[in-house]
């Protein structure tokens, strides 16, 4: 049977697609997000109280590494396949070398309603990912340009709510630990999955308002939008082969490398690459990989994990 | 009541660039703005506040005819190519026009 908090992503495009007046008032949606990011913080650091560092260096390095990889492959397809300018190329694949929370979110309720075991540090690379992505994609766009200002790049990016709040997260519940962390775990725990699903509620409805817009760019964006992800999962598996990482870590690590940034890239493209057509990585990103991933990624990346770790074994 | 006329400069923009923009009029004469949270449709397409993404700010300021003349073609020049930016001004009486 389908997970209800999928049923509830349907519901939203269902919604959208019917011109319904049904909205998250913003400041819910920025709460519920809120909350989210929190909760899987909290997760991370309680995980990594438990890890000697040395383990965690090598692993955020490689994570590092393949995000600066990423856009490299999706740029020259987007410019010689896509036809798109070189600004809107360097966006894009920007946005596909980075991360998305909220897909990371659905993928830790998919293992934890299976009860299946995950390296809980992945908060971690999650945020390391986020980041070489968005240098590289200035740099295509824009060349090593002396008059870039790298400092507002930064502080949009580390200064902005969701890094921001993810590494709170993180660091709350490393200095709390498992016992300190008690008082609190009703309400950010318990209530993760339901907080997710009107999380969902409210990207169905923008996911819906996003397929409008992707009639107007055509079908290269669609097949983009899911072959790409298909692609980047496969390097994260292989990645989280090397480190040695779990079977659901290394679905983890696909899924991470195959989602799309659809918040702290955006706004930091918008600032450093303001020539890039915002409409059309939101377009992408929102309106297919989002949904791509959601729906069928998950469950995709976590077999695809599951066989590369028999072959391994065999 | 001697109230005395001063020019009120509204601009609609991105939430993006909230803190670029802000810091440019101030750093051009005006003495303080007020933000507030907007939405609406035009060039760019429907703009619903749902996330930061895909939201808008309203910022108005009230100065001499001169600062608004001088924020207004800095705006033009710096932002009108690439952003989604609508800026119009007119005159309003203020008491206390020494704040302004």
């Amino acid at each position: 049977m389908l997970d209800p908090i999928i049923m509830f992503f349907l519901f939203g495009i269902f919604a959208g697609v019917v011109k319904s007046e049904l909205r998250l008032p913003s400041q819910v949606y920025d709460f519920v997000s809120m909350v989210l990011l929190l909760a899987i913080g909290l997760k991370g650091g309680i995980e990594v109280a438990k890890q000697p560092l040395g383990q965690l260096v090598p692993q955020a390095g490689a994570v590092f590494i393949m995000g600066l990889l990423l856009p490299l492959v999706a740029f020259p397809i987007l410019r010689s396949w896509g036809r798109f300018s070189r600004a809107d190329a360097a966006s894009i694949a920007a946005h596909y070398g980075s991360v998305s929370v909220g897909t990371f979110a659905v993928a830790v309720a998919y293992l934890t309603t299976r009860g299946i075991y995950y390296e809980e540090h992945m908060p971690l690379l999650l945020v390391v990912l986020e980041v070489p992505a968005i240098i590289v994609g200035i740099i295509l766009a824009r060349g090593l340009s002396k008059d870039m200002q790298w400092g507002s790049v930064a502080h949009e990016v580390f200064a902005g709510k969701g890094v921001m709040l993810l590494l709170g997260g993180v660091a709350i519940g490393w200095a709390a630990g498992p016992e300190g962390v008690q008082s609190i775990k009703p309400f950010f725990f318990d209530l993760f999955k339901g907080i997710l699903a009107l999380f969902l509620l409210e990207m169905g409805l923008i996911t819906a308002a996003k397929l409008g817009i992707l009639k107007k760019y055509g079908i290269f964006i669609v097949v983009f939008g899911i072959a790409m992800p298909l692609f980047s999962s496969l390097v994260g598996t292989g990645v989280a082969l090397l480190l040695g990482l779990s079977v659901g870590g290394t679905a983890m690590l696909a899924l991470l490398a195959a989602s799309a940034s659809y918040i702290a890239v955006p706004a930091a493209m918008r600032i450093s690459v303001p020539n890039a057509n915002p409409t059309l990585s939101l377009a992408a990103s929102l309106g297919v990989t989002f949904p791509f991933n959601v729906l069928l990624g998950i469950p995709l990346y976590y077999e695809m994990a599951v066989a590369a770790h028999r072959m391994m074994g065999a | 009541m001697n109230s005395k006329t001063r020019t009120l400069l509204t601009i609609i923009t991105e939430t993006s660039i909230e803190q670029f923009v802000c810091r440019d009029i101030e750093h051009l004469g005006a003495r303080g703005y007020t933000v507030t949270d907007a939405r609406g449709k035009g060039g760019h397409g429907l703009r619903q506040a749902g996330w930061d993404a895909d939201s808008n700010i309203r910022i108005e300021t009230i100065c001499s005819p001169e600062v608004a003349e001088k924020i207004s073609s800095h705006l033009f020049a710096k932002y009108f190519d690439n952003y989604a930016m609508v800026v119009y001004s007119h005159d309003v009486n203020v008491m206390r026009d020494k704040k302004f």
